[in-house]
């Protein structure tokens, strides 16, 4: 399922996300990447430099725009400035598909600037997938939700994250960008068969998949994006694509970054996983 | 809290209710104190380390963030200051200026360019009815402190690479609060404006000051004019050069553009209701 309708019909192999350290690089050496991926928020801004360096990615690149603070799942009511900045930069990048967390993060217009995870109640499964839907027909772009890693479980929760995770996208009916890292990560932290978890996501539904590093601690695994990615979590991509096929690919990045070089090497590592499920394909 | 943790968040076999949501606080509080660390480098230097950090954390829950971006996390910091001077009671008007300078290079760093007006645009324009918009990165200061060289001198500190020995970042430390000791007050303009995607600091004049406010709060050249020099020292011989001179650097700058239409006519409007009073 190289492109399906929750990722506009694409097929963009495997990407990296676009991080300021890299941004001199990028422009003088133009180096041969499928894509970038943007922090959309990063960008929702009248003018300057950030602009300017995306506005020159794009004549060179593919961009598809992920977005930390939409907040399917909290109560409140998409922010009007937001939606109206976030479909703003969406003309600019003329992403093919908008990415963003099944998770709150709000309350009465407050934010906390975290991913928290959600309550897995029924009840907040229809309230999460109508929010998703009002966005998407705000925007006129499909939508993937991204799954969270998480430290915290409640005692509200009627059933599993990946139950919950189906529940959401088959109601809102939209996409989902599978996020192995935080699948291990949570796994680990809440004591669950990560392969479980990911034979059950619905894999026609599978817009983009995410890989990631993370930091290990005495009790709990916190989701860093600061190493390379482990051979569990490649595992888990494994399995991920031979159930999902072909899928757009993307290693997150985000601290202790180094070189560019080192980043994009690290993300193709993912092509020998894909290559082999192609050679599976044509034999 | 325990209590409460326990009641909404599940244990598991290595962590009670309380540690995993403990998880959340911590990750809370660092990333909102790294950001306004981020962005308020200067305050940090005249406040020190500590009490910015306790500064931080008393602002932060008074004013949460109301915004989807940390872009605006300190957009309250310089009201909330002023309404809370036991933070900043040593060094008050230092840090006030220090948090304007610091909002202001957030505003020009990524502020809205409007189309810049050419010098054609005003050919035939008539001072005494041509109202001009000033760029909306173009931020206005009037401060009491020279705190533009120390924001840079802070700022040129903080560039030198993170390998330095703990020796040097000491070292770097302590210049900063030299820096900081040796601060005399000192009336000073500037325009912290966007030249090619980079933030400047440039000082003006106390004239140039009162006659780019002017224009951007809608008033004609012609009034910006007289304003700017109704308690000037320039000599009356000079002023047309003065204005010229300034005119044109604004202009080669790009700060013009055409007003906000909410600012056109202001200048009538505001004659309108001091003629029916």
């Amino acid at each position: 399922m190289p492109g399906n309708r929750f990722n506009g019909f694409t097929d963009y192999g495997v990407g990296i996300g676009l991080r300021a350290p890299h941004y001199d690089h990028i422009l003088s050496r133009k180096p041969v990447v499928d894509w970038f991926e943007i922090i959309s928020e990063n960008f929702m801004i009248d003018g300057g430099r950030p602009l300017h360096i995306l506005d020159q990615i794009l004549e060179q690149y593919k961009v598809v725009q992920h977005g930390v603070s939409m907040y399917f799942g909290s109560a409140e009511k998409p922010d009007r400035e937001h939606l109206r900045r976030l479909k703003e930069l969406v003309k600019r990048t003329n992403t093919p598909w908008l990415s963003d967390h099944l998770c709150w993060g709000s309350v009465d217009g407050r934010y906390t600037h975290d991913l928290l995870p959600m309550p897995y109640t029924f009840e907040a499964a229809r309230l999460t997938a109508q929010k998703i839907r009002e966005v998407r027909d705000f925007l006129e772009i499909p939508i993937a939700v991204e799954n969270v890693s998480s430290y915290a479980e409640y005692h509200v929760s009627e059933m599993t994250e990946w139950e919950f995770l189906n529940e959401v996208v088959e109601r809102a009916d939209c996409g989902i960008l599978l996020d192995v890292n935080n699948i291990y990560v949570s796994s680990r932290n809440h004591n669950f068969d990560p392969l479980t978890y990911i034979n059950s996501v619905p894999a026609h539904r599978v817009a983009q998949i995410h890989i990631a590093g993370h930091s290990k601690f005495q009790k709990y695994i916190l989701d860093t994006h600061d190493h390379p990615v482990i051979d569990p979590v490649w595992k888990l991509y494994d399995r991920a694509i031979q159930l999902a096929g072909h899928t757009a690919t993307l290693l997150e990045w985000d601290d202790s970054i180094p070189s560019f070089q080192e980043v994009h090497r690290e993300a193709l590592k993912a092509n020998r996983f894909l290559a082999s499920k192609s050679l599976a394909v044509a034999v | 809290m325990s209590a409460y943790a326990a009641r909404y968040i599940k244990p598991n076999d290595r962590l009670t209710s309380f540690e995993r949501l403990e998880i959340y606080n911590r990750q809370y509080w660092f990333r909102v104190l790294a950001s306004l660390a981020e962005d308020y480098p200067g305050l940090r230097a005249v406040l020190g380390g500590r009490r910015f950090e306790a500064m931080c954390r008393a602002y932060l829950t008074e004013c949460p963030s109301r915004s989807f971006t940390l872009r605006n996390l300190g957009a309250q910091l310089g009201i909330w200051l002023r309404q809370n001077p036991r933070w900043i009671h040593d060094r008050r008007v230092l840090a006030l200026d220090m948090v304007r300078l610091e909002w202001a290079d957030i505003e020009a760093f990524d502020g809205e360019a409007k189309p810049a007006l050419r010098s054609e645009d005003l050919r035939e324009a008539k001072p005494a009815s041509l109202q001009l918009g000033i760029q909306p990165y173009v931020q206005l200061l009037d401060l009491h402190y020279p705190v533009d060289d120390l924001l840079l001198e802070v700022k040129h500190g903080d560039d030198t690479p993170d390998r330095a020995s703990n020796a040097v970042q000491e070292r770097r430390k302590h210049s900063r609060v030299r820096a900081v000791a040796k601060l005399e007050p000192e009336q000073i303009f500037l325009a912290v404006h966007r030249l090619d995607f980079s933030v400047y600091f440039r000082r003006i004049e106390p004239e140039e000051f009162a006659l780019l406010t002017a224009l951007r709060s809608g008033k004609t050249v012609e009034r910006a004019i007289e304003l700017a020099f109704r308690k000037s020292s320039v000599l009356a011989a000079d002023r047309a050069a003065f204005v010229q001179h300034s005119f044109q650097t604004w202009g080669a700058l790009g700060w013009f553009c055409r007003p906000e239409e909410n600012k056109r006519g202001e200048e009538s409007v505001r004659k309108e209701h001091s003629w029916k009073s």
